[in-house]
């Protein structure tokens, strides 16, 4: 009867192994993403229609082991041993068998159904690795099935093991392996005094908790602390076995049990492998030469950081003036068709140019992602924090937190949303804060367009040079943070770096798409939900309360009075300007000028950045409004670049500070609910915008202060 | 027979056995989970330009660990190019 219900995969298999492939070639378009419940690891689960049956299939996070080493590791073991699956197949790499099977003779060691996907079996036949199939399933007892997932070959064969499994085994049957004479007497004892309990999590074979309490897995001790009297009898006999244990074989029970399964997996290789042919470099390796090499290394490193930057905006151009056409089209559409009043002004000023603004952005965000997809997907990334690793160290961060760095803006045009996201990668709690709390200070594409009116504005001259050195101050004050950070609230050791360097590969298209779109899809739901409520927000801070009725009446008759076209446009202007004074918003930005005019701001500018703790896209468009110009589209920010430049009280060091300030204040509001939820609680968050204001007010007011002392003012 | 040092003191193009893994907890753990073991053969790959970290080619495959984490591997040199 099992033929009609279907059953559960779970998924496993080591990072690099072909298992994201895998579940794509399985699942095809049919997969959903989400979180695994109360933990910041990304969960995708989707189904396959095999024969009569439909496959739930749960792709389990990328682990090399199932200790309770990593948050990772301790969800995949977690999902294992709660949610039952039906089957697990775990995908190995065929070329690198012997550390593959690692994880999967711990599945093995747990009992769990199980079914081996050799894969990328292609590339490990032509490195001359014979790999007797029929004879690695005997030795195992366990269904091999030979694919190549990037190809799709070989799922039929693999469902339809998968199906028998799930069909015929519904016992766990955990593998019982020898670990040295010392471990298997402890073991013994343990397991006398534990034989017939079970514990909450499930039932799990009395050995296996023996094994992990000898490992000293936390996870399994705190289980078996769940029950008083057993961990008041365990807890002395497994201190004073693993101590015995360390003392003959002067090593620690964890490495003489981990011997002992690498002892099991030389077994089978040794018997069902044959290596053809001698050791020999690889492409892969001869790349590495070159590209690791101490001094084309890094060399090259800029040179691709230099061509993702222009790969980017050329890419991007013609898209990016497309959408801005269509949304300006909409903006006159609307503003043709709606009546004159509130609700038209609500959606062209509000609605449309926010949305908008962001919107325009689209493009060029999605193709710095498939340029850092790209570079993942190839395993050049891997690379790039093997070179800067020591660099980064040195500020008390990761090899692994340039990808969240590169992500956020450290190539102009990224977004904190995604890059804050991405620092998932970073084992160490403490630098991944560190990260997470840095990134945002680079420049994203929302700070462009205030970028490209100041420089336009005040150092038309030298617009290349201004917006390098305003990429190369971005990364300097996020690493100094950084630094700051690790030597205050984040106090602590560095985590370990051993790291796996995956072969050179061609990333697939369907691959890069997937990435590129997971992340691109993040941005444009921020554009949608959180923009559009701030925008309409903001434009009832600017528009509410109106001018007062007689005010009001002045106004409109200097506007009939008026002689021409052009003054009329000037009296219009006018009257915007004062109705902003008047407003919320205005008087915020005047309640401010305390504050802000030792930074040289005045309340106009105070405004916008009002408005920027909201995201840095609206400072463009309130400085437009404020200074009267109407409608300020921030790509034709011509107009408004004029006029500050002609503005008393602007110079390039104010624009300067202003720069400053805008680059490394507050996060936007849609990164402070991504810290809140990757950091797991508002404390972080809430910090995040409290240091980040704090300390652009400072870099700023020294900027201006010192210019002036300099008299450059 | 070589003498037992640690692996930080080998030099680009090395091959050495790992004889133990003198770390405990975390990250000894971390270095057993990516396969080095007792009697696992090793080759020095490439240093990265501040001689920190170093690449490694282990069972076929690349792995890179830090100089302070290479001081708790102890290895037998077998080959010198």
């Amino acid at each position: 009867m099992t033929e009609k219900r279907g059953f559960t995969v779970a998924l496993a298999g080591n990072p690099n192994s072909g298992k994201t492939s895998m579940f794509n070639a399985l699942t095809g378009a049919r997969q959903h993403v989400g979180n695994y419940p109360g933990v910041t690891v990304e969960k995708k689960w989707g189904q396959v229609r095999h024969g009569q049956q439909t496959i739930e299939v749960v792709d389990l996070p990328g682990t090399y082991s199932l200790t309770a080493y990593s948050l990772e590791e301790v969800v995949a073991r977690n999902f294992i041993i709660q949610q039952r699956p039906d089957v697990i197949i775990d995908v190995v790499d065929a070329a690198n068998l012997e550390r593959n099977l690692y994880l999967a003779v711990q599945f093995m060691e747990l009992g769990a159904p199980l079914v081996i996907a050799l894969n990328m079996i292609d590339v490990a036949e032509a490195r001359g690795l014979q790999i007797d199939v029929a004879k690695l399933s005997q030795l195992l007892g366990v269904p091999v099935v030979p694919t190549v997932a990037r190809g799709g070959k070989g799922m039929k064969e693999l469902l339809d093991a998968a199906a028998q499994v799930a069909a015929e085994r519904k016992e766990w049957k955990p593998l019982e392996l020898s670990y040295g004479h010392d471990v298997d007497q402890a073991l013994a004892k343990l397991v006398e005094n534990f034989s017939g309990q079970s514990l909450a999590w499930g039932p799990l074979s009395p050995r296996w908790v023996g094994v992990k309490l000898l490992e000293g897995d936390e996870e399994v001790i705190r289980q078996v602390g769940g029950d008083p009297g057993l961990a008041d009898k365990l807890e002395p006999l497994r201190q004073k076995l693993a101590d015995h244990i360390a003392k003959t074989a002067d090593d620690d029970p964890a490495g003489v049990i981990s011997d002992g399964r690498y002892g099991y997996i030389g077994g089978v290789y040794r018997q069902a492998v044959r290596e053809t042919r001698a050791r020999r470099l690889e492409l892969s390796d001869k790349i590495d030469k070159v590209l690791t090499n101490r001094l084309i290394g890094p060399l090259f490193l800029l040179a691709v950081l230099y061509g993702v930057y222009e790969f980017v905006f050329w890419a991007s151009e013609a898209p990016v003036a497309w959408l801005e056409g269509l949304i300006g089209w909409l903006g006159g559409a609307a503003e043709a068709t709606l009546p004159d009043g509130f609700v038209r002004s609500l959606v062209v000023s509000g609605v449309i140019d926010g949305v908008g603004g962001v919107l325009g952005f689209v493009p060029l965000i999605m193709f710095m992602f498939l340029a850092i997809a790209f570079m993942e997907d190839t395993g050049y990334l891997a690379r790039v924090a093997f070179l800067v690793d020591r660099v980064l160290r040195g500020f008390g961060l990761h090899g692994n937190s340039v990808m969240a760095m590169i992500v956020s803006g450290g190539i102009s045009g990224g977004c904190a949303v995604p890059g804050v996201m991405a620092t998932r990668t970073l084992k160490d709690p403490k630098a991944r804060l560190a990260t997470i709390l840095t990134v945002p200070m680079m420049n994203c594409g929302a700070k462009l367009p205030v970028y490209a009116l100041l420089i336009s504005a005040f150092f038309a001259a030298h617009q290349a040079q201004m917006m390098f050195a305003l990429t190369l101050v971005s990364w300097s004050i996020a690493l100094l943070a950084a630094r700051l950070l690790r030597w205050t609230v984040l106090r602590g050791e560095a985590a370990p770096f051993v790291m796996e360097l995956p072969p050179y590969r061609l990333p697939t298209w369907r691959g890069l798409a997937i990435h590129t779109w997971e992340r691109t899809w993040q941005y444009i739901k921020k554009a949608g939900t959180v923009i559009l409520g701030i925008s309409i927000v903001m434009w009832a801070m600017m528009s509410f309360p109106g001018l007062p009725e007689e005010q009001a009446a002045q106004w409109e008759q200097k506007v009939a009075a008026a002689a021409s076209d052009e003054a009329k446009a000037t009296v219009e202007q006018d009257m915007a300007q004062a109705q902003l004074a008047h407003s919320l918003a205005g008087r915020i930005g005047q309640g401010l000028d305390g504050l802000m005019s030792p930074l040289g701001f005045d309340w106009r500018t105070n405004v916008a950045l009002v408005g920027g703790f909201a995201a840095k896209e609206v400072v463009v468009a309130t400085l437009g409004t404020a200074y009267s110009m109407g409608e300020v589209d921030p790509e034709e920010t011509e107009g408004l670049a004029q006029r500050l430049a002609r503005e008393p009280g602007w110079g390039p060091l104010k624009a300067m500070a202003l720069m400053i300030f805008v680059m490394i204040y507050a996060p936007c509001f849609v990164t402070v609910a991504v810290i809140k939820k990757e950091a797991g609680s508002w404390k972080w968050a809430l910090f995040s915008v409290a240091y980040t204001t704090a300390l652009a007010y400072v870099l700023a007011l020294a900027v201006y202060r010192g210019g002036m002392a300099l008299g450059l003012g | 027979m070589n003498a037992v040092e640690s692996l930080r003191r080998l030099k680009v193009g090395d091959v050495a056995v790992i004889v133990k893994v003198a770390a405990g907890g975390e990250l000894g753990r971390h270095i057993r989970d990516m396969g080095l073991a007792p009697g696992v053969e090793v080759m020095v790959m490439g240093r990265a330009p501040l001689n920190d970290p170093v690449e490694l080619k282990v069972k076929g495959y690349c792995l890179a660990l830090r100089n302070n984490e290479a001081d708790h591997i102890m290895v037998r040199l077998e080959g010198r190019p």
